[in-house]
């Protein structure tokens, strides 16, 4: 190889605005770690990303098959980046199985990166496409651009000299890939270099063998002739604001949500929960916060989750449960008594594909109607809605807010797609956080009035009594209670009246919520494109590509379900159309129909997946040539 | 509301809402043994928490001039987990029924007792669904006959003690509702025993279930059908104490103390702490109706281990996790992994 080549090639470095690139690999390969990994640096790097894994549900499927396929999916880019991509620019397929299960979701003409030690005999046999038909010999991937690279070997002869075992060695293969890609897309391997030597801090010879495997990839791309026809690329940093940022998955945002509001409000977190796919990150992380005093409490069931949590809301905490659609509805009883009790209560459920156990590890948004109906008797409760992994963070938040401040519980939704996505999250400082203000009765004396634990203020908001207080001694439960005093009552006036109340105090949290703005697009004209939840990305780039297109097309999207902002009638009014995608059949197109008594176009995708921008631009597309 | 200074007094300890049970119910000799002995233990009322679930029983919380919380059905335990977890300090205590805490709660009732959560659970056993009138419960006796088992229970019942030995618990004690006096001590047993302790106490329903419990409190049969447990001594009941129960390798034997041959050191003699002889001492379960051959039916404090309780442990765990201080908001938000964009 000369030297005028690699002068040649470093010529040729093609900017890209974003890439999308999927790390695909056996359940073994290491591939969610090689991803998180590329997400740390382009992030470092400044760029703006979304990341996406997708992992069998399965722990230890069988190894070479595509049922045992684990991807990591991750969109990096120099402007916004709202979705882990439609699909990707560039495929690393570690294995023959990895390339059968997600070829179909490569952009026409994309880049594939083989190890081609994952094409032998065995694994073609065992991804199903037969030992006869090698994908890379047959013509399958005519269309695509292959980079064919023997990664075993490779990396066998780059650690050859560091005396670990050869199975040791070959756990590294993942790290050449890594290193092989750093070059392609001209990024630092510094970040890399940084984790792996914290990560094996007391494994000295890992360390160095991984960081000897990510360099020798990395050298590889420099020194080889495959790429000369294609130079590297380039991405340049977002244009972000500047700050102090992590990244963040929406489970983690949940919960760290959770523990700052219970630290501003100058409350001790509790949460009762129990384990549920997607949504079992939040009691992970909160049950790793104990240096912030958090106490976890891991329940026998759904239903011991949910009234641990109310027994330490009625003994002052901020208390919250999480689950996913089968435990909201086994919780839903005990909402009921939360809702009757009125003390604060955040529950978050991360919602996935139902009914009954569904697709557990699938996002939908079908849980919205049993969040707002799903209890006996006349039982409203805030709801809202996250539509991020940032914003999970900012939800759980305001979930607590209105929870302390309204005396009641609050469903905060969000989904198994944002439960796992990751992104930068601009970290706020504590004094850009909302204040939170419990009003917690002070203590009576002897000859003092007696308590009166139903007596509302102007919002019909109760107070809250913490049990240790002198003189505040009451006692309340699930029976309907006298107005004020709080004792049982089956008083028929005295009912209507309490689930008027409990009803109007709900509704006038819409005097705290901002109006319903709009996100992009202009203020009035043909469509208003309405979501809620994670369906954000998609709408927000389908809508900028709608607008660019010249369309007169507009998005906002809803975080406050239960109330509703008091402009939405308002702002639909603007817009000859609205349409409203959702990751279910229509359940929030229901209740805008119900409430206002308009008829908006619904757009249905229940296939375990999020929309893609394609699929909403080409709706607004349709109701645009009908209108 | 009372002078925290002065000792209270079981009328302190009385709300101003009429209890609602039926003339001649249990439930009463309960509630006024509880207040007395609250007010023995030193309470102050602010201090004391009464959870239960749902049930005549669990309308307790009204009747007691402390916090309360009437929660729902069976979930008295969860409720008071949570309350008690978050809150350490608090004298919590639980009324449930055996409907409440066996059948519907029956889960709560395995992991709370496992878990050991400093915790006076009151399980009022009245063999009977009385609040929904009269339908048999998991500890109805086979062959009652009720509103929905009109030819007889087929269910085989729930023996609580053995449950509770069977699931971890640290403290078992069964009561007689008639039984006052000794009611009020093992309250304060329960009290003072740090975990969760369980107070069965069998409790007639005059109205659905009357005199299920005759076997028992029968004047001329309590003696035979009854035997009360005291710390170090001997197992002895029967008319003029007449009777012994000697353990013939794992098999309790009743022995006639007027047998020259049987001398009172040969008897068992009852130690709380002792694990094994309590999970036999639960199984001391016969129906004095069924057989001629049966043993007696134990009452008082079977079991009592001290453990760590699950509130003690997880705030200990916290406590040193912030040894080298409390996390900060600013640390909370950041966490461990960021970077910064000029």
């Amino acid at each position: 190889m000369s030297d005028t080549t690699i002068l040649n090639r470093e010529d040729m470095v093609t900017a890209k605005n974003s890439v999308s690139v999927l790390f695909a690999g056996d359940s073994g390969d290491g591939m969610q770690l090689t991803g998180t990994q590329f997400a740390n640096t382009v992030a470092v790097y400044g760029s703006d990303l979304n990341t996406f894994p997708n992992f069998p549900s399965e722990i230890r499927p069988p190894a070479g098959t595509v049922a045992g396929v684990s991807g990591f999916q991750l969109q990096f880019g120099t402007s916004s980046v709202y979705t882990p991509g439609a699909k990707f620019d560039v495929m690393i397929a570690m294995n023959a199985a990895a390339l059968k299960a997600n070829l179909a979701n490569l952009h026409h003409g994309g880049i594939i990166i083989t190890d081609t030690d994952g094409f032998d005999a065995k694994n073609l046999k065992l991804s199903g496409y037969g030992e006869e038909n090698n994908p890379l010999r047959d013509g399958t991937l005519k269309d695509y651009t292959v980079f064919e690279i023997p990664v075993v070997s490779l990396t066998r002869t780059a650690l050859a000299e560091t005396g670990l075992s050869t199975k040791n060695i070959d756990r590294c293969k993942n790290m050449f890939v890594l290193g092989v890609l750093y070059w392609l897309y001209s990024l630092p391997l510094e970040t890399t270099i940084k984790t792996l030597k914290t990560k094996f801090a007391k494994k000295l010879d890992l360390a160095e063998a991984n960081i000897k495997a990510v360099t020798a990839g990395y050298n590889f791309g420099d020194e080889t002739e495959m790429f000369s026809q294609h130079g590297r690329f380039s991405v340049a940093p977002a244009d972000k604001k500047p700050g102090l940022y992590r990244r963040v998955t929406g489970n983690e945002a949940s919960a760290i949500g959770l523990a700052a509001a219970a630290k501003k409000a100058g409350l001790n977190l509790f949460l009762g929960s129990y384990p549920i796919t997607p949504a079992t990150e939040i009691l992970q992380t909160l049950a790793g916060l104990k240096k912030w005093g958090v106490k976890t409490f891991q329940a026998e069931d759904e239903i011991a989750g949910v009234l641990s949590s109310i027994g330490a809301a009625y003994g002052g905490a901020l208390a919250a449960t999480n689950t996913s659609g089968p435990g909201l509805a086994l919780k839903s009883e005990g909402l009921g008594l939360a809702v009757i009790l009125e003390i604060p209560l955040v529950i978050i459920n991360v919602m996935r594909g139902g009914p009954s156990t569904g697709l557990p590890t699938k996002p939908e948004q079908s849980d919205l109607l049993m969040a707002m109906y799903g209890r006996h008797g006349d039982a409203p409760m805030p709801v809202i809605a996250a539509k991020s992994p940032v914003d999970c963070f900012y939800a759980a938040y305001e979930a607590a807010k209105i929870a302390v401040e309204y005396m009641t519980p609050v469903l905060c939704l969000t989904d198994g797609y944002l439960a796992l996505s990751s992104e930068p999250m601009l970290v706020p400082s504590p004094d850009e956080l909302a204040s939170i203000t419990p009003v917690f009765s002070p203590a009576r004396k002897a000859d003092d009035p007696p308590y009166l634990p139903y007596k509302r203020d102007d919002r019909a908001v109760r107070p809250w009594a913490k049990p240790g207080t002198p003189g505040l001694e009451h006692r309340i439960g699930g029976l309907e209670k006298q107005h004020e005093t709080g004792n049982v009552s089956h008083d028929p006036a005295n009912h209507e009246l309490m689930t008027k109340l409990r009803a109007e105090k709900v509704a006038r949290v819409a005097d705290i919520i901002p109006d319903l703005t709009i996100d992009n697009g202009p203020e009035n004209g043909d469509v208003l494109v309405l979501g809620w939840g994670s369906t954000y990305g998609a709408i927000k780039k389908a809508v900028e590509q709608a607008l660019e297109g010249g369309c007169s097309v507009a998005h906002a999207h809803l975080r406050y379900i239960n109330p509703f902002p008091k402009n939405l009638g308002e702002v639909m009014g603007n817009y000859k159309k609205v349409l409203i995608p959702e990751n279910n059949c229509g359940q929030l197109l229901s209740m805008i129909r119900d409430k206002f008594l308009i008829e908006p176009v619904g757009f249905s995708k229940v296939q375990g997946l999020p929309f893609n921008e394609m699929e909403i631009e080409a709706k607004i597309t349709d109701i645009l040539k009908e209108l | 509301m009372t002078d925290t200074l002065a000792q209270l007094t079981a009328k302190d300890f009385t709300s101003n809402q009429e209890p609602k049970w039926c003339p001649g119910c249990g439930d009463f000799a309960v509630l006024q043994q509880l207040k007395n002995a609250m007010a023995d233990l030193g309470l102050k009322t602010e201090e004391v928490v009464v959870v239960s679930g749902i049930g005549c029983s669990s309308r307790l919380p009204y009747y007691i001039a402390t916090y309360g919380v009437h929660g729902i059905h069976g979930r008295a335990l969860a409720m008071a987990s949570g309350l008690k977890t978050a809150r350490p300090e608090l004298s919590v205590w639980v009324g449930t029924g055996d409907g409440d805490a066996l059948s519907i709660g029956g889960n709560h009732y395995i992991h709370t007792v496992r878990r050991n959560l400093d915790l006076n659970v009151i399980l009022f056993n009245n063999e009977i669904y009385g609040l929904t009138k009269g339908q048999y419960s998991p500890t109805s006796k086979v062959g009652l006959r009720t509103v929905t088992s009109p030819n007889g229970v087929v269910d085989h019942p729930i023996n609580t003690a053995a449950l509770t030995l069977g699931a971890g618990g640290t403290f078992f004690a069964r009561v007689m509702d008639r039984d006052g006096k000794i009611m009020r001590e093992i309250f304060k047993r329960a009290a003072e025993h740090k975990g969760t302790s369980l107070v069965e106490i069998y409790q007639n329903c005059p109205i659905f279930n009357d005199g299920a419990f005759d076997p028992f409190t029968d004047k001329d049969r309590k003696a035979d059908t009854t035997l009360y447990l005291e710390q170090g001594k001997p197992l002895v009941f029967g008319k003029n104490n007449d009777k012994g129960i000697r353990l013939d390798g794992f098999t309790p034997v009743i022995v006639d103390l007027g047998d020259p041959s049987v001398s009172q050191n040969d008897l068992w003699i009852h130690d709380e702490k002792d694990f094994i002889k309590a999970n036999m001492l639960a199984r001391f379960f016969d129906d004095p109706d069924a057989s001629e051959d049966f043993l007696p039916r134990p009452f008082g404090i079977f079991y009592v281990e001290d453990r760590y309780t699950y509130e003690s442990a997880l705030s200990a765990q916290i406590e040193k996790a912030q040894e080298n201080g409390e996390g900060t908001l600013e640390e909370l938000l950041a966490g461990n992994n960021t970077w910064t964009i000029a």
